[in-house]
C-alpha cells in the first residue's frame, strides 16, 4: 500500500470520545490509536460501552464530545467526509446483516458496484476471489437463508472485504454462532489478522486474542479501564475488575 | 400397481378406492357425512343447473353483450378495442414466454376464454362475423407473443417496457383518438362503458397508485418536516373519508373550482379519485412492511458506504415490497371492486351497464338476479386472477424464504 511511508502515524485516533444516550453516558472518554497492521481485542462486560465506541468509528453512532480522525479524515456532521470514512472502513456484525433478498455474489458485490462504481464483471472476479479466501465458493449463488450461520458469517466478512477497507471492524462476530462453527470464522480472522489488515475486535474469544492480537483494551462502565499486550492482560493484570472479569470468562 | 418396496425411494401414491375409503369413509360418522355432504351439493348443483339453463331468462345478458364489454362505444370504432385487446394479449403472450410458470396458467386461461367467447353460440345480432374472427385471433396471438417472448433476445425488461408503452397507448390515444382525426376520430369518454371502464379505472388506479404511495411511505418515515408532514396529512385525511366521498369531490367540487375550458374529463376526475384514495391505502400496507425490516439492514449498507438513496432503492424497498405483496393485492382487488362505485358519479361501468339494461325493456326488471348474477361472475374470475397472479409473484419472488 502506498501508507508505507507514514506506517508509525496512527490510522485510528479516539482522542475523549463521550457519547450519551439522551441522559444516558455509554461512552466516557475513550482514548485508543491504532496503528496499521495492529490487531486490537476489546472486551469487557455487558454494556460497558465496546458496541458504542466501534460504531462510532464509521459513524453508526455520533459521538458529542471528543475527536475521531480516521485515516486523516475527521469524523464530523460533513457527509461527505463520513462516506470517505465508512468506504475505508470494513465492519461484520454479530447479526450477520446479509441482505436476504440478494444472493451471496450479490451481497458481496454490491457496495462496489454501486459505492466504488466497479464494473459487474471486475466486481464479480473480485468477490469470487474473497469466497475462494474464506472458504465457500460453492455457495456464490445461493441466498443467505441457505446457508449454516458460520458460513453467514464467512460471507459477511468478505463483504466488508470487497470493499478493499483499511480497517476492519468486528463487533462479537462469533457470539451468535453454535460453537461447532466459532472455529471456522475465527480461522477466517486468524488469516486476515496475518495478512496485515488492520482490526478492531469485540470479542470474548480469547484463544484468538491471546493468538493474534497486538493489544487489549478492557471496557467497563464506558471507560477503558485497562490496557496492554495479550501477555500483560493474561499473565499481569493490574485492576482488580480486569482480574474478576478474566476469571469469569475464562473458568468456562 | 407394481410395488417397488426394496426400501427405498417414497411410497407409491394410495390408488382412488384407497383414497376414498380412507379420506371419506374411515368410520360410520364420517361416512355419513360424506353421503350427507354428497347429497346436499348434489341437489343445490341440481337446482343451480337448471336454473341457469330453464329457468333463468338470459335475454338482458344475450341481448347487448358490446355494451357490457364497452358501453356506448362507437361501433363503427369498436376495431380500437379490439385492437387494444389483441396488444394486450399478444404482451400476456410475451410476459408467459419470458416469465415461464408464472404467468403460464394465467395466459392459457385467457386463450381459452377468450376461443370460447369467439365460438360461443350466441343468437345476437350484434356479434357480427368480423368480431368472432377478431376474438378469435386472440388466442394466436397469445401463442405467438410465447414464441417470441422464449427467442433469447427477449429480455424481462423489454417486456416489462412493452407493457408500459401499451398501458399508456391504449387509454391516451388509441381508445380516445383525436380531434379531425380521420384514422383514430375523437371518441368522448361519455361514451365509454362497462367492462372497459372498469378496467380502465382499476388499472389506471392500481397502476398510478402504487409509485405515488410508495412516495408516500418513504415520506411519512423522512427527516425532512415538510415532506413528513405533507405525507401524514394526505395519508390520514384520506382514510379518514369514505371513497364515495372523493369521488364527489373530484368530480363535482374540481369541476366547480376549475374554469370550464380546463374541464378535466370526468374519467379521468374520477379516476383521480380512485387513485388518490388507493394511494393513501397503498402508502399504509407500505409502511407496514418498511418498518419490518431489521434495523441492521440498513446499519450494514451505510457500513459499506451507501448513500441513503441506494440504501432505500437497493435493500430497503425491494424487501418491504416483497412483504406486502399479499395485502397489497388484496387492497388492489377491494379496489377493482370500488371501482363500481362510480356508478354514483354518472359513469357507466360494468355495474352501471347492468342497471341501464334493466330499465332498457319493462320485461327486464324482473331479472335482476341474472345480470347481478352475470356481473358478479366477471367480478369474481378478475378477483380470482389477481390473487392467483400474487400467488405466483411470491413464489416468484421467494416470500417467506428468507
Ligand atoms: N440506541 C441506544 N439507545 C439507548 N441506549 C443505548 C443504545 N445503544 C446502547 N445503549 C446503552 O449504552 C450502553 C452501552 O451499550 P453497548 O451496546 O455499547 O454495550 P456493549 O459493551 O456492546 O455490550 P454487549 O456486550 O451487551 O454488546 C448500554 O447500557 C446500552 O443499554
Ligand atoms: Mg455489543
Amino acid at each position: 500500500m502506498s501508507e508505507q511511508n507514514k506506517d508509525d502515524q496512527p490510522i485510528v485516533i479516539a482522542r475523549d470520545v463521550h457519547k450519551w444516550f439522551d441522559n444516558f453516558q455509554a461512552l466516557k472518554g475513550i482514548n485508543m490509536e491504532v496503528k496499521i497492521g495492529e490487531v486490537i481485542v476489546i472486551f469487557g462486560p455487558s454494556g460497558s460501552g465496546k458496541s458504542t465506541f466501534i460504531r462510532t468509528l464509521n459513524r453508526l453512532e455520533e459521538h458529542q464530545r471528543g475527536t475521531i480522525i480516521i485515516d486523516g479524515i475527521e469524523l464530523s456532521h460533513d457527509v461527505r467526509n463520513i462516506e470517505r470514512v465508512r468506504r475505508e472502513i470494513g465492519m461484520v456484525f454479530q447479526q450477520f446483516n446479509l441482505f436476504p433478498h440478494l444472493t451471496v455474489l450479490q451481497n458481496i458485490t454490491l457496495a462496489p458496484i454501486w459505492v466504488r462504481r466497479w464494473s459487474k464483471e471486475k466486481a464479480d472476479e473480485i468477490a469470487m476471489q474473497l469466497l475462494e479466501r474464506v472458504g465457500i465458493p460453492e455457495q456464490a449463488q445461493k441466498f443467505p437463508g441457505q446457508l449454516s450461520g458460520g458460513q453467514q458469517q464467512r460471507v459477511a466478512i468478505a463483504r466488508a472485504l470487497a470493499m478493499q477497507p483499511k480497517i476492519m471492524l468486528f463487533d462479537e462476530p462469533t457470539s451468535a454462532l453454535d460453537p461447532e462453527m466459532i472455529k471456522e470464522v475465527l480461522d477466517v480472522m486468524v488469516e486476515l489478522a496475518k495478512s496485515g489488515m488492520t482490526m478492531l475486535v469485540v470479542t470474548h474469544e480469547m484463544g484468538f486474542a491471546r493468538a493474534v492480537a497486538h493489544r487489549m483494551y478492557f471496557f467497563d462502565g464506558g471507560l477503558i479501564v485497562e490496557s496492554g499486550t495479550p501477555d500483560q492482560i493474561f499473565k499481569n493484570p493490574q485492576q482488580d475488575r480486569t482480574k474478576l472479569f478474566l476469571s469469569q470468562i475464562l473458568s468456562h | 400397481m407394481t410395488s417397488t418396496s426394496d426400501g427405498v425411494g417414497p411410497p407409491s401414491p394410495p390408488g382412488a378406492m384407497e383414497w376414498i375409503r380412507k379420506n371419506l369413509f374411515s368410520n360410520w360418522y364420517n361416512s355419513l357425512l360424506t353421503i350427507l355432504g354428497a347429497t346436499v351439493v348434489y341437489f343445490t348443483l341440481i337446482n343451480i343447473i337448471t336454473w341457469v339453463f330453464n329457468t333463468a331468462d338470459w335475454r338482458p345478458v344475450t341481448v347487448a353483450p358490446l355494451l357490457y364489454l364497452v358501453g356506448q362505444y362507437p361501433r363503427e370504432e369498436l376495431w380500437r378495442a379490439g385492437i387494444s385487446l389483441l396488444m394486450v394479449t399478444f404482451l400476456v403472450g410475451m410476459s408467459w414466454g419470458v416469465w415461464k410458470r408464472y404467468v403460464r396458467a394465467f395466459a392459457i386461461f385467457m386463450g381459452i376464454l377468450l376461443g370460447i367467447l369467439a365460438v360461443f353460440p350466441l343468437e345476437t345480432t350484434t356479434i357480427t362475423l368480423p368480431i368472432r374472427a377478431f376474438m378469435l385471433i386472440n388466442p394466436f396471438l397469445i401463442y405467438l407473443g410465447y414464441r417470441i417472448g422464449r427467442l433469447q433476445s427477449v429480455h424481462g425488461r423489454h417486456v416489462a417496457t412493452l407493457w408500459l408503452i401499451t398501458l399508456l397507448l391504449i387509454p391516451l390515444v388509441i381508445l380516445p383518438g383525436f380531434e379531425n382525426s380521420s384514422l383514430l376520430p375523437k371518441v368522448p369518454t361519455t361514451v365509454w362503458g362497462g367492462l372497459l371502464i372498469t378496467l380502465l379505472l382499476s388499472v389506471g388506479g392500481i397502476v398510478l397508485s402504487f409509485p405515488i404511495g410508495v412516495l408516500l411511505a418513504l415520506g411519512r418515515r423522512s427527516s425532512l418536516p415538510v415532506v413528513k408532514l405533507f405525507s401524514i396529512f394526505f395519508i390520514e385525511v384520506v382514510r379518514g373519508v369514505p371513497l364515495v366521498t372523493i369521488l364527489f369531490m373530484f368530480s363535482i367540487i374540481l369541476a366547480l373550482f376549475l374554469p370550464s375550458e380546463s374541464r378535466i374529463d370526468r374519467v379521468i376526475r374520477a379516476l383521480m379519485g380512485t387513485v388518490v384514495f388507493s394511494a393513501a391505502y397503498t402508502a399504509e400496507n407500505v409502511r407496514g412492511g418498511l418498518q419490518a425490516i431489521p434495523p441492521g439492514q440498513v446499519e450494514a449498507a451505510k457500513a459499506m458506504g451507501l448513500k441513503n438513496f441506494h440504501i432505500t432503492i437497493l435493500i430497503v424497498l425491494p424487501q418491504a415490497l416483497r412483504l406486502v405483496i399479499p395485502t397489497i393485492v388484496g387492497q388492489f382487488i377491494s379496489l377493482f371492486k370500488d371501482t363500481t362505485l362510480v356508478y354514483i358519479v354518472g359513469i357507466n361501468d360494468l355495474l352501471g351497464i347492468g342497471n341501464a339494461v334493466l330499465n332498457l325493456n319493462p320485461e327486464f326488471v324482473r331479472l335482476q338476479m341474472e345480470v347481478y348474477l352475470f356481473i358478479a361472475v366477471i367480478f369474481w374470475v378478475f378477483s380470482y386472477f389477481m390473487s392467483y397472479a400474487s400467488l405466483q409473484l411470491e413464489k416468484a419472488l421467494g416470500v417467506g424464504e428468507r
